[in-house]
C-alpha cells in the first residue's frame, strides 16, 4: 500500500499542476529504500534522514519516498518513475542500486542522483557517498573481542561486496588484537533483510558456540535471538536496544541526516556537484551507540578511547602490519590503508578462516 | 571442512522449525488450488496473520490466543480476495497480487506500536519420559505444539481429500465447475469455503514467524514466504504428502546450508539457495511431459472464472 502513496501522490501533484501555475515549487526529493522503513536498521535510519530534510527546509522542500524496492531491474524502474513525476534529487540508497541509478541518470541529466556505498559515477550528474562503518566496527569488535567467553564470534554478512568484507576485517583485526584465541564464524545470507533466515543465521551460529554475534544485515532478528538465547549481539545501523535488553553490547549507528540536508541545500543553492563522500566517526555519520552496563569499565574506556582516536584521525582502523589471508604481506608496520584498496576489498586479512564466496 | 560439527538432532529439528512456516501456508494453498481457485495473496496472509497474531497475544498475553487471532486474521482477509472473485467475478491473478500488496500495507500500518515489544512465551511440549528419549525425544517430542498442529493439518487434509465425500466435492469442484453445478453443489460456497481455510493457514505460518521462529514484528517480516509456499504446492503437484516433503526440502536446504557454514564448510552457498527453485522447475517439465498418459496434476479449472447461469 505505501508503496503506491508516492505514485498516487505524483499523479495528484501533475494534476494540481495543471491548475494553478505555482510561484514557488517546492525542491522535489525522493529516496528510495531496500527494505521497509520499519526495518529498525539500514532503511529506518535512511528515512530518519529523509524526515530529518522535511523538518530542516518545511515548504521549499517536499520529499517521497518507495519502500522495499528489490536491487535490479525494478529500482530502475522506481527511479525512472521519480524523475518523471519531477524529483529534482534522487537518493537511492543500497549498493545494488549502483547500475540501475547510473542507468537512469543518463536519461535524466537535469536530475541529481545520490548513490549510496557505490564508487560509480559514470555521469556529471551522480555523486556517491557512503560512511566508514569499518570504524565502528573496529570499536565494537574490541568490545567482543573481550566480551567473548568462548572466543567464536559469530558474523551475520550479507553479500560478499567489499563494504561487508571491509566490515569484517575491521572487526576480527581489533577483537584478535585483544584477544589472540579469537575466532570469527561467519555465515552468508544472502540477502539484507530476511528477519526468518538472519534469526536462522543467528540460532545456527550459537548452536556452534558462538556467544557474540555481529550482524551486517538490517533487521533486529538476530538481536532477539541473542536475548532469548542469553548470548550478546551489537544494534546493526540503528541502535536496536529495545529488541535486546540485556544482549545488546553497544550499536553502530549510521547518521545520514547531515548529509541529506547538506547535498539538498546544494541544491537549492545551485551549487550540487557531483562528488564522492566518505565520512566516519569524526563528522558524525557513523556513530557508536551507548556501551552496555554488562560491558567492564576498562573495556569500555578501551573501546572509548579507540573511538575517540580514530576519531582525531591519530588512528586508521587499517594500519600495518597487516597480512592477507594467504600470508602475504599488505601493509608494512605503520602504514595505513589507502581508500582505493579499502574501497575494492576482496580478500580477508590473516587469521580469518574460510574462503569469500564469489 | 569438519562436518561432525553439526549436531544431527539440532539439524533435524531446526528443519522442522524453519518449515513449519511454508508448510501452513503451502497445505492451506494447495486446498485452495484443489478446490480451482488461484490465489496468489498467500504473501498478504500470512504478513496479516504475524501481525493479527502477534498483536492479538500481546494484548491476551497468550500466544494460543494469538494464534487463533492469526487464522481469524488470514481468514477474513482471504475473504475479501474470495468475495473480489468469486461473487463479483474479477479475475483472479490480479486480486491474489492486489492482496498481497493491500496485506503488506495493513500490517505496517496496524504494526506500528508493536515495533521492538517481546511477545509472550510459547511453551515447548514436554511428555514425561518420552520427551527425554535419546534421539527421538528432541526429535519428535520437544516441539512447540504448531509443529505437530501443522503436521496434523497435512494429515487430516491428505485424508479428507482420498477418503471422504467432502474431499470428492472439493475435488470435483476444482476438476471440473460446471459439472459440479450441474449436480447442484454450490461452487461458489465450497470454493469461499476452501479460500478461507488457505487464508487460516497462511495466517498460522505468519503468525509461527512472529511468534515462536523470530519472535518479534518487523514490518515485511514474511520475505518472501508466501512465494515459496505457492512453489512448493506446484512441487507438489497438489498432493498432501508431497506438500510435506516440499516445505521440508526447502526448508531444510536453507537450515542446512547455514549450518554447514556456521561449521566452516566451504560450500557453494548461492547454488545451494537456488537449488529448490531448481528442482520445481524440474517436477514442472516432469509433471508437463506426462501429460499425455495421467492428465495434468493441475485441477482442471484451476484460476478459470465460473457464473452460474442457469
Amino acid at each position: 500500500m505505501k508503496s503506491i502513496k508516492p505514485i498516487l501522490a505524483g499523479a495528484a501533484l501533475a494534476m494540481g499542476l495543471t491548475g494553478a501555475a505555482q510561484a514557488d515549487d517546492p525542491l522535489e526529493v525522493g529516496f528510495i529504500y531496500v527494505g521497509p522503513v520499519g526495518d529498525f536498521g539500514w532503511s529506518y535510519e535512511h528515512n530518519q534522514g529523509r524526515l530529518a530534510v522535511e523538518e530542516h527546509f518545511g515548504d521549499a522542500v517536499e520529499t517521497t519516498f518507495v519502500e522495499s524496492v528489490p536491487e535490479g531491474a525494478d529500482a530502475e524502474r522506481v527511479m525512472t518513475q521519480m524523475a518523471l513525476e519531477g524529483a529534482d534529487l534522487i537518493f537511492s540508497t543500497s549498493f545494488g542500486y549502483m547500475d540501475p541509478t547510473n542507468a537512469v541518470a543518463a536519461r535524466f541529466p537535469n536530475v541529481r542522483f545520490e548513490h549510496a556505498t557505490g564508487y560509480r559515477r559514470d555521469h556529471s550528474n551522480v555523486s556517491t557517498y557512503s560512511a566508514r562503518f569499518y570504524e565502528g566496527r573496529a570499536v565494537i569488535g574490541t568490545i567482543a573481542g573481550h566480551m567473548t567467553e568462548t572466543n567464536k564470534v559469530g558474523y551475520i554478512a550479507s553479500f560478499p561486496i567489499p563494504e561487508v568484507i571491509r566490515g569484517i576485517n575491521s572487526a576480527y583485526i581489533h577483537a584478535q588484537r585483544v584477544n589472540p584465541d579469537v575466532e570469527f564464524k561467519i555465515v552468508w545470507v544472502y540477502t539484507w533483510f530476511d528477519p526468518a533466515k538472519e534469526a536462522d543465521a543467528a540460532t545456527a551460529l550459537i548452536e556452534q558456540g558462538v556467544d557474540v554475534i555481529m550482524q551486517h544485515t538490517d533487521s533486529p532478528a538476530a538481536m532477539t535471538i541473542a536475548e532469548e538465547q542469553g548470548i550478546f549481539a551489537f544494534g546493526q545501523a540503528s541502535d536496536m536496544a529495545q529488541f535486546g535488553p540485556t544482549a545488546r553490547l553497544s550499536s553502530i549507528i549510521d547518521n545520514w541526516s547531515p548529509y541529506y540536508i547538506e547535498r539538498t541545500q546544494a541544491v537549492l543553492d545551485g551549487t550540487w556537484e557531483s562528488t564522492d563522500t566518505w565520512d566516519g566517526i569524526e563528522p558524525g555519520m557513523v556513530e557508536i551507540g551507548e556501551i552496555a552496563d554488562s560491558v567492564p569499565a576498562e573495556v569500555r574506556a578501551e573501546a572509548e578511547a579507540l573511538s575517540a582516536s580514530i576519531e582525531s584521525g591519530e588512528y586508521h582502523a587499517f594500519t600495518g602490519p597487516l597480512n592477507r589471508q594467504d600470508g602475504s604481506v599488505w601493509l608494512a608496520e605503520g602504514e595505513t590503508a589507502d581508500d582505493g584498496t579499502l574501497a575494492g576489498m576482496d580478500f580477508y586479512v590473516e587469521g580469518i578462516e574460510g574462503e569469500i564466496p564469489n | 571442512m569438519d562436518l561432525s560439527q553439526i549436531d544431527p538432532i539440532l539439524l533435524i529439528t531446526s528443519i522442522m522449525v524453519v518449515s513449519t512456516p511454508l508448510l501452513f501456508a503451502a497445505i492451506g494453498e494447495m486446498v485452495v488450488e484443489k478446490a480451482g481457485v488461484l490465489n496468489l495473496g498467500v504473501e498478504g496472509m500470512m504478513i496479516v496473520g504475524a501481525i493479527a497474531g502477534f498483536a492479538i497475544a500481546v494484548e491476551s498475553g497468550s500466544v494460543i490466543i494469538g494464534f487463533v487471532g492469526a487464522a481469524v486474521g488470514g481468514a477474513i482477509l482471504s475473504l475479501v480476495f474470495g468475495i473480489l472473485t468469486q461473487v463479483f467475478l474479477a479475475n483472479q491473478v490480479p486480486a491474489g497480487l492486489a492482496l498481497t500488496l493491500f496485506g503488506l500495507g495493513l500490517s505496517a500500518l496496524i504494526g506500528q506500536p508493536y515495533a521492538g515489544i517481546r511477545p509472550p512465551q510459547s511453551t515447548t511440549l514436554d511428555v514425561p519420559l518420552l520427551s527425554d528419549l535419546p534421539v527421538l525425544g528432541p526429535i519428535l517430542f520437544q516441539h512447540d505444539a504448531m509443529v505437530y498442529l501443522s503436521l496434523f493439518l497435512v494429515t487430516a487434509t491428505w485424508w479428507v481429500l482420498k477418503h471422504t465425500k467432502t474431499g470428492l466435492i472439493i475435488k470435483a469442484v476444482g476438476e471440473n465447475h460446471e459439472a459440479a453445478h450441474a449436480l447442484g453443489y454450490k461452487v461458489v460456497k465450497i470454493r469461499l469455503l476452501a479460500i478461507m481455510f488457505g487464508g487460516a493457514c497462511a495466517g498460522l505460518g505468519g503468525a509461527y514467524l512472529s511468534l515462536i521462529r523470530v519472535p518479534q514484528w518487523t514490518e515485511g517480516m514474511t520475505a518472501g514466504a508466501g512465494w515459496i509456499a505457492l512453489a512448493i504446492v506446484v512441487f507438489a503437484s497438489w498432493r498432501p504428502e508431497r506438500v510435506l516433503l516440499g516445505a521440508y526440502l526447502f526448508g531444510g536446504i536453507g537450515a542446512l546450508q547455514l549450518r554447514l557454514q556456521a561449521a566452516g564448510a566451504n560450500i557453494p552457498v548461492e547454488y545451494l539457495s537456488m537449488s529448490p527453485y531448481i528442482v520445481t522447475i524440474v517436477v514442472l517439465v516432469l509433471i508437463s511431459a506426462r501429460k499425455s498418459n495421467a492428465g495434468t496434476a493441475a485441477p482442471a479449472s484451476l484460476g478459470k472464472m465460473f457464473h452460474a447461469t442457469n
